[in-house]
């Protein structure tokens, strides 16, 4: 229902800028009796310029009123909730998670026939059982709705309603005004161009400032939860506990050391795979392969890179898993007769597969580096009699090294953040210990299991998540930035 | 670069007189033994990587090919008027009232015929004899029935599919041994098996259906589709291209035409090199705080799938944007400008037509990214349902919940019956079809329209 009435305003909106940029360029054309040498800019310019100032406030006004309203109707509710009705161990967001739900599910009634609007705005929860009500329309509640959420529902449902009412009327208000006024002002002397021209320049600029936009949001938006969460758990256990046994009773064991633990193991063991060998493709690729080999093997070898993580990780639990359980595990059934492994997913499993998945990421990125080793060096050495291979080891990776580093230290950020092949291949047990045939569980793969299925967002168990988002984002951009600086220094050095 | 010197410093005698330039030393055969192994490393290294490409590739075929086909068992029915239609009115309200129970025995019965027919002796009983088929076979007969009422009382040949076990002997991934502790076959019906397949009842064909069907439940791995999750990747590509594009476009027309050097700027550049880079699981976590929790659209959409790979896939867009942008040389716009455009239209009128298959290349290079992308996918909710309905109109295909491809094969690989990994296979082969005819259309635009200056 909400989103109908907005599809309509926006449909409206968008279908009075075609109208108005149609009704304004006849105006233009008019105006100087058909001879358009006289307007200042061409006639399509007034059409674009009324058409800019009937969409763009209307619709940006529209779109900050649909991010600020649920904030502010979700304190005015808050406020709301008496702070009796909040059970022992249960908190005013558990509440208004509730509250949230009755007014969906009112609205679900609604929309589905089960109740008329009006019905809907006067239940009483003493005459009604609206539990088994919303459960008929699929709505499932918890518990049974006392007196106040049910009263703090129905004004959500009025403020929510009311609110958009209100963002229609002031959006079409809008629409309507900056159309007409961009049609009076349209005259021959009228400079269309240069307005147009200016509101292109601020929507490019907002173009732009989406990446600031992305990276504020990500940063606010975990930072609000993990405050959440070390009200609710204290922060010296997440940061130097030693212990994760997330328990959703309460309770928990959450801390970070573990889980950083197997994620570094495994990355460890990634690279370990990938830098040996992207290395020496690279050095190969750029050194010594000829035209033609080198024009076969780099786009094959990328093909690796554009694998999508998810078949990395089928591939590590269906494949590289069973092979390696073969080789250590099985006891005397095994190749080696050993009972090391029991199950396909190990630290190795995931190691292995993660180390493929970024050998053309090391090689491509130390190619580029070794490439724009000037060639002089290389000359110069070769002129006081070196090999080939002393010229590399001596000569060029010394000269290299920096950007080699770079790519290494952007290959582990990669390898941390990865997600899929450890949620496939690594298993759930966190753990300290330093054997690689043991299933261990990463950053990632707890991120992914504390937010999938039912998430209740006022239990330190959920809310963890965000405090390993916000430690996983720092720590993949503390790299990141630091591997840029590396490399663009190296860069300059050579320019 | 000092170091290359040093070990042949001081404490070489030099070859005066004593060596031959066609004769090799020591020292020298040693330090070409070592170029030779150096080389050979890195040729071993290559050949490694090339080994795992393959190793891959052919896992993928040899494990996932089997998905397209199915096995199915060729019956004829008696569609038996006294338990289809009692009251022989055929109206459809009382035919709805048979549920698919009253179907079962129809097989059953199906079953007993053909295999006397036949001449195939057996032990089994009738109920035995159905449990080859597939859970579903009495909804398949259930529906034409409903369809066509009339066929009711006449003798009709069905193709069912065949229950996973079945299509797993057929297709060697069950055999005798491993159906030991099976209590969904027995080593008797498999023998039954054995003798429809020689008389032609039970065949393997191209199952169109893994293509386009929808998603089943854990018990019938045999109707399993992507179709329905076909459907979900295609409307949030959808949202992708609609936002990512124009929005992506303008950031780089600003940052490559517009922008003045300042501290702004190199904010924003700074930010769009990080972003490329930020791990895809925490754009999940952004779309699971902002959008669903924050804003409260609906979970499991693809809107908000589509959101989230937006907000994914720009960095890459305004890379590649801005590079072919810079490709364009100045002296078009110098030229324009010189007949009197403005800076604007310059831009618009001369640069961006010319950059345009530069940007179409590195757009569907994005869209190929986002398309495999899974782990955000999880964390807004696009998995642990059966995405069982395909959606009926544009509102509905980006409003209900849906699955998509990657996030479908990762509920398979989750999922505990082994036949569902043959399907999760089959969906990577469909995947990675799409992805590879994404980059070759990418790399025939480069081909066709990349302009030298």
């Amino acid at each position: 229902m909400a989103l109908g009435l907005t599809g309509y305003v926006v449909f409206a909106v968008l279908l009075l800028t075609v109208g108005v940029f149609f009704m304004a360029r006849g105006k233009a054309r008019s105006s100087v009796g058909g001879d358009v040498r006289v307007l200042h800019s061409l006639p399509s310019y007034y059409g674009y310029n009324a058409a800019m100032f009937t969409a763009v406030p209307a619709l940006g006004v529209m779109l900050i009123w649909m991010l600020a309203q649920p904030m502010m109707i979700e304190n005015a509710v808050f406020k709301l909730i008496p702070d009796r009705i909040i059970e022992e161990g249960s908190s005013r967001g558990l509440v208004m998670s509730d509250v949230r739900r009755v007014a969906e599910g009112l609205d679900v009634a609604v929309a589905q026939g089960a109740l008329t609007s009006d019905e809907a705005a006067s239940i009483r929860s003493d005459s009604t059982d609206i539990r088994s009500l919303l459960g008929e329309v699929g709505v499932a509640l918890g518990s049974t709705v006392d007196s106040e959420v049910l009263f703090a529902a129905q004004e959500y449902r009025n403020q929510s309603a009311g609110g958009l009412f209100w963002m229609s009327v002031i959006v079409m208000g809008l629409a309507i005004v900056g159309g007409s006024i961009s049609i009076s002002v349209t005259r021959a002397e009228f400079r269309a161009r240069n307005v147009v021209e200016r509101g292109a320049l601020v929507l490019l600029i907002l173009a732009a400032s989406l990446a600031i936009l992305t990276t504020v949001g990500i940063v606010l938006s975990m930072l609000f939860e993990s405050i959440n969460f070390f009200r609710l758990h204290s922060w010296t256990d997440f940061f130097f506990g030693s212990s994760w046994a997330p328990n959703f009773r309460g309770d928990s064991d959450l801390s970070i050391l573990p889980l950083l633990w197997g994620t570094l193991y495994i990355s460890l063991i990634a690279l370990l795979v990938a830098v040996p060998i992207g290395l020496f493709a690279a050095i190969y690729l750029s050194e010594y392969a000829s035209p033609k080999v080198r024009a076969a093997a780099k786009p094959l070898l990328e093909i690796l890179a554009g694998i999508p993580t998810i078949v990395y990780g089928l591939f590590a639990l269906l494949t590289v898993g069973p092979a390696l359980v073969r080789i250590f595990g099985r006891g005397d059934d095994g190749l080696l007769g050993v009972e090391w492994m029991s199950g396909a997913t190990a630290v190795l499993t995931a190691g292995l597969v993660m180390g493929i998945m970024l050998i053309p990421f090391v090689s491509s990125l130390s190619d580029d580096i070794i490439n724009a080793v000037p060639q002089s060096l290389r000359d110069g050495s070769f002129g006081l009699g070196a090999t080939h291979s002393e010229t590399i080891r001596q000569v060029v990776l010394p000269a290299a090294l920096p950007g080699i580093v770079g790519a290494v230290l952007l290959a582990a950020s990669r390898a941390i953040g990865e997600t899929m092949i450890v949620v496939l291949g690594a298993g759930a047990i966190a753990k300290f210990s330093l054997n690689p045939l043991e299933a261990m569980t990463t950053i990632t793969t707890r991120i992914v299991s504390q937010l999938t299925g039912d998430t209740d967002f006022a239990s330190p168990e959920t809310l963890v998540a965000f405090a390993l988002g916000l430690t996983l984002f720092v720590l993949t951009l503390g790299l990141n930035v630091l591997a840029l600086y590396i490399v663009r220094k190296y860069r300059e050095q050579y320019e | 670069m000092t170091d290359a010197t040093t070990p042949s410093a001081p404490g070489i005698t030099p070859v005066s007189g004593k060596g031959s330039l066609l004769v090799q030393d020591a020292r020298t055969r040693k330090r070409n033994a070592a170029e030779a192994r150096f080389k050979a490393y890195g040729i071993a290294a290559i050949t490694v990587g090339m080994l795992m490409l393959l190793i891959l590739v052919f896992n993928i075929l040899t494990r996932g090919v089997g998905a397209f086909q199915q096995t199915f068992v060729t019956l004829e029915v008696q569609l038996l008027e006294e338990k289809l239609d009692k009251k022989g009115n055929r109206n459809i309200e009382d035919l709805k009232k048979v549920s698919t129970f009253g179907y079962a025995p129809l097989l059953r019965g199906a079953f007993e015929t053909e295999i006397a027919r036949m001449g195939i002796e057996t032990d089994l009983k009738p109920k035995a004899m159905a449990g080859l088929l597939s859970a579903g076979a009495p909804a398949q007969l259930r529906n034409l029935v409903l369809s066509d009422p009339d066929v009711i009382g006449t003798v009709q040949q069905f193709e069912f599919l065949a229950s996973s076990r079945v299509d797993g002997y057929l297709k060697g991934r069950v055999s005798r041994d491993s159906i030991a502790n099976d209590k969904n076959i027995s080593a008797e019906q498999l023998d039954l098996v054995d003798h429809l397949v020689t008389a032609g009842a039970i065949k393997k064909r191209f199952n169109l259906d893994f293509i386009t069907g929808a998603d089943s439940s854990d018990a019938r791995p045999e109707a399993a589709g992507m179709g329905v999750s076909m459907l979900g990747s295609f409307f949030m590509m959808l949202v992708v291209l609609v936002l990512a594009l124009p929005i992506g476009v303008a950031a780089s027309i600003y940052l490559e035409e517009f922008a003045p050097k300042n501290w702004l700027t190199d904010i924003i550049e700074v930010n769009i090199s990080n972003l490329a880079a930020v791990p895809s699981i925490v754009f999940g976590i952004l779309g699971l705080a902002v959008f669903i929790n924050y804003m409260h659209l609906p979970t499991s959409a693809p809107l908000v799938g589509g959101l989230v790979l937006t907000l994914m896939t720009l960095p890459t867009i305004i890379i590649s944007t801005r590079a072919s942008l810079k490709a364009v040389p100045p002296s078009i716009r110098d030229a324009a400008l010189g007949v009197g455009a403005s800076k604007m239209q310059s831009v618009f009128h001369h640069v961006l037509p010319l950059a345009a298959p530069g940007i179409l290349t590195g757009t569907i290079i994005g869209l190929a990214q986002a398309l495999g992308e899974t782990a955000p996918l999880l964390l807004i909710g696009m998995v642990g349902f059966i995405a069982s309905n395909p959606p009926d109109s544009i509102a509905s295909g980006l409003l209900d919940p849906n699955s998509a491809m990657p996030a479908q094969i990762y509920e398979w690989a989750k999922r505990a019956d082994p036949a569902f990994y043959e399907r999760a296979w089959g969906g990577i082969i469909i995947l990675l079809l799409f992805l590879i005819t994404m980059n070759t259309i990418a790399v025939i635009l480069r081909r066709r329209f990349e302009r030298r200056w």
